[in-house]
């Protein structure tokens, strides 16, 4: 009997020409992609789960010293869209609730079963100095290849004089990461930054005064998620209260490119190492942060979400970015958005937008004329045509080429923004001729 | 129950359970995920292709965000303050011509919103919910209507009269309130008695009283009730069958098709209408269609629907036809009856029915000479109905119908019509409640009200 056999393709790997190894604070990785320091890697069995499925590495759950915390009984809380997509999570969850030892021996066991990944001990405690050496030290000779610096969980840790009620004075920062640092030898430390800050400059500087390798950034933004309206408390409700917690997920994605991109564009802290943090979900995403400068990543928010497996379109969908654009390797692109990240004073005046309908993918929605008409500039007109429908057109002389059209219309592609040829040149708005200040010069 | 009817597993009869299967819901309600996602796919279009396309111009972006932000209640009072037979609407709208045909995701999606499943999802938690009426009547105005008929018109025109303050009373030729929401919508399509349901909910906005076994022409008169009212508006529908005008038309086993969708609608035991082995429905409309499925869906053996001109020409929409052909109908297409034979000479029990070919020459239609005979033992006759005629001498036609001015006022001051007594546009129930809408305002200003 003749047996059908699925059949299955192999991918031909001469076609992937990408290394995606990459190089933090001297740790090399096999890939950029890290799980954060949060409940995935709580423990020996989740983070092996995590390597068997391909990640580069993992920042264990941050460690304190024993006793370990108590977590209480519902730690989550999602903000939604209108379908059923989660933009973000909110978590009141403390660090890890296991004893350190037991947290130090699984941390050998896993080292040695996935010897060629990268594992980095997190850790917190009160502000002095002899909590923090001695417990970087503990942690130091489990076998990590770096410690990483626990300064920013804006929730509960911080009522304990820990987490960001470190991470936001720029001295404690500082003092934190020297403190690691003197006893650790050459085992790199990273620093992990709270965006709950007015300036991540500050912070970031402490860092590399105290000799961070590296930091790590952001850690959650303070958030509280919702209001059930029913019982009338902050969600997650227990037992009738709520507190607020740590917002991360695609939501906070353009918070963390932003610091991320502050640090990396500053004249002091551009040669730090950044392994970057904030709603990483997609490839794209991934490439975004490394073309802001980013070494490494790490990811949380999207494993919690859909499971670990989402490592493999992680790697493939960067690996097939990188060789569509000719990049041998992460440090190929990396930074290369940095130079055109500017200050909005750099823009150039003179360059000019307008948006351009494609009338054959047009659906006739209206979206993008009462999005105009209602909340921009009237430019976009509406008129019934022969055939019973609607022609939107865009008026040349209203566009001031903002985009909003392009954002809100559903069909991909129908509307683009179009460069207008003027002739003219590049024109700064502190040269430019409106500037009231320059003419006062 | 679905789109696709259950069947006999054996060859033998639908057993009870069958056939209570084949009359549930034709789409069962959406559940919280599918509406959730569906809602969703809705793109707010602005002054929305969709509402132009509904007769009634409900707001359908508004009630489809107001479902998404989880304002169901909100929702239901968009729907039903246009359409305030929203949940008939929702279930036997052809929408595949209406708002869901407009829908501008047809052409970026190729698959429109669900926009009738939507609104029975919004009107139905309301409905549910047996809180008070969503709507609240003016102060009394002191002036009485009398509205005769209790199908969709009369009752949207006596419910926006109540609302502004009038008292109406409805004289209703039946026993049953709902005219062809009642009797002459298939039965899939308004499961769990919902006709009644929504007689009940309409008439508890208050202020209206309907009274039954009252026909126009033998138990009341239009002269007695102008002098006994402040206005009066017509929503008799149609109510006189049109006849082949043929041969064996009155042999047993030959009925109207919404005769038999009554029996349908009015039975206690499904098992006990009686279809046939080769059941013949002649039409090309909506009712051909539900007289058909609703057949087949009884267990009848062979079911053709015979056409006497073209698909493009049949007023059953073109998912009618398909619903139908699911449901194991065969569709024949340019044959017109010619006669209906019975056993012995035309009388007794139907036997056959023979056909000729047509075709169009010239724009016409006419006959080709070639003739074939279809066995039959129950036909039915779904070739629309005229206004029963004898009762409204007084009042100037239009096509065969009443004819009304933009208010819904007929040619005799205070009377005002709607429904499918009059030509407005299609005999739907959309429609007929839109036409009751226009005509209620009409005789609001009438009796010197302000509408607005």
């Amino acid at each position: 009997m003749v047996k059908w056999l699925p059949l299955a393709f192999t991918p031909i790997l001469g076609d992937k020409m990408a290394d995606l190894g990459c190089s933090i604070a001297g740790i090399e990785s096999i890939n950029p992609f890290w799980l954060a320091s949060a409940p995935p890697t709580d423990k020996q069995y989740n983070v092996e789960r995590a390597f068997a499925a391909g990640w580069g590495g993992v920042v264990w759950k941050t460690l304190g010293e024993d006793p370990p915390v108590v977590n209480v009984s519902s730690r989550y809380g999602v903000h939604k869209d209108t379908a059923r997509g989660i933009l973000g999570i909110n978590n009141i969850e403390l660090i890890s609730d296991r004893p350190l030892d037991l947290n130090l021996r699984e941390i050998e066991a896993v080292r040695k079963n996935y010897p060629d990944r990268i594992i980095i001990g997190s850790m917190m405690a009160p502000v002095e100095e002899e909590l923090w050496k001695s417990l970087a030290i503990k942690i130091a000779g489990s076998g990590v290849h770096g410690i990483e610096l626990n300064l920013g969980c804006p929730h509960g840790m911080c009522e304990r004089g820990m987490g960001s009620a470190i991470g936001q004075v720029p001295q404690m920062v500082e003092d934190t990461t020297r403190w690691v640092r003197e006893v650790v030898g050459d085992l790199p430390v990273f620093t992990k930054l709270t965006p709950n800050t007015t300036d991540i400059l500050l912070p970031a500087e402490a860092a590399l005064a105290g000799g961070a390798d590296a930091v790590a950034l952001i850690n959650t933004v303070n958030s509280i998620i919702g209001v059930d309206l029913d019982q009338m408390a902050p969600t997650p409700v227990l037992d009738g209260k709520g507190t607020h917690g740590g917002y991360c997920g695609s939501a906070v994605k353009p918070i963390a490119l932003h610091m991320v991109a502050e640090i990396a564009r500053n004249g002091v802290t551009k040669d730090l190492d950044i392994s970057a943090i904030g709603g990483i979900t997609t490839w794209r995403d991934a490439a975004e942060f490394i073309a802001l400068g980013a070494n490494a990543l790490q990811v949380c928010t999207a494993a919690m979400l859909y499971g670990f497996r989402i490592i493999e379109d992680l790697n493939d969908g960067l690996s097939d970015f990188m060789d569509a654009k000719g990049y041998k390797s992460i440090e190929d692109f990396r930074g290369r958005a940095i130079p055109n990240t500017v200050n909005w004073n750099d823009l150039n005046m003179n360059y000019d937008l307008k948006a351009k309908i494609d009338q054959d993918k047009c659906i006739e929605c209206g979206r993008c004329h009462i999005a105009c008409e209602d909340t921009s500039h009237q430019a976009i007109t509406m008129q019934a045509n022969e055939k019973g429908g609607r022609d939107f057109t865009v008026v040349d002389a209203e566009c001031v080429g903002c985009n909003l059209c392009q954002h809100v219309c559903p069909v991909p592609d129908c509307i683009t923004m179009m460069p207008q040829e003027n002739g003219l040149p590049y024109l700064t708005w502190p040269e430019h001729p409106k500037n009231v200040l320059k003419a006062v010069e | 129950m679905g789109e696709h009817p259950v069947v006999s597993k054996t060859g033998g009869a639908l057993s009870a359970e069958d056939i209570a299967a084949n009359f549930d819901d034709l789409h069962p309600p959406l559940n919280a995920e599918q509406v959730s996602v569906e809602a969703s796919r809705c793109l707010f279009c602005h002054d929305a292709p969709c509402v132009t396309a509904c007769p009634t111009s409900i707001d359908i972006p508004k009630f489809i965000r107001q479902i998404a932000t989880g304002n169901l209640t909100g929702s239901a009072r968009t729907i039903l303050s246009a359409n305030i037979m929203g949940g008939t609407c929702a279930r036997a709208c052809p929408t595949e011509i209406l708002c869901e045909q407009k829908c501008v995701l047809n052409t970026g999606e190729d698959n429109p919103i669900e926009i009738g499943a939507l609104q029975r999802h919004a009107v139905d938690h309301l409905m549910a919910k047996n809180h008070l009426h969503p709507f609240a009547r003016a102060n009394k105005s002191g002036k009485t209507i009398a509205i005769i008929g209790a199908g969709p018109a009369g009752l949207a025109c006596a419910h926006a009269l109540a609302i502004k303050g009038h008292t109406v009373k409805i004289f209703e030729a039946r026993k049953k309130p709902g005219g062809l929401n009642e009797y002459g919508l298939a039965a899939y399509k308004m499961a769990n008695d919902f006709a009644a349901r929504e007689v009940e909910f309409i008439l508890g906005v208050g202020g209206i009283e309907i009274e039954y076994d009252q026909a126009l022409g033998h138990d009341i008169r239009l002269e007695d009730l102008r002098l006994d009212f402040d206005a009066v508006f017509l929503g008799i529908g149609l109510g006189q069958p049109r006849t082949l005008g043929i041969e064996g038309e009155n042999l047993d086993g030959v009925q109207d098709a919404l005769q038999f969708i009554e029996k349908i609608r009015q039975a206690d035991d499904l098992m006990q209408v009686e279809t046939g082995q080769n059941v013949v429905v002649i039409g090309g409309g909506n009712t051909a269609i539900d007289a058909a499925i609703q057949a087949k869906r009884l267990g009848a053996g062979h079911v053709s629907l015979v056409y006497r001109r073209g698909r493009a020409q049949m007023g059953a929409t073109q998912w009618e036809q398909d619903l139908a052909a699911i449901n194991g109908v065969s569709i024949h297409l340019w044959s017109k009856p010619i006669r209906i034979e019975g056993k012995g000479k035309g009388k007794g029990k139907v036997q056959s029915i023979t056909f000729e070919s047509t075709r169009l020459h010239a724009g016409k239609l006419v006959g080709t000479g070639q003739m074939h005979t279809a066995p039959a033992d129950c036909v039915l006759k779904a070739v629309g109905q005229n206004l029963v005629d004898d009762t409204l001498c007084a009042l100037k036609r239009d096509g065969g119908k009443l004819m009304v001015d933009e208010a819904g006022q007929t040619s005799l001051p205070g009377v005002f019509a709607g429904g499918d007594c009059i030509a407005s546009g299609e005999d739907l129930t959309v429609q007929a409640v839109e036409d009751g809408k226009v005509a209620a305002a009409g005789i609001h200003t009438y009796l010197g009200g302000q509408n607005g």
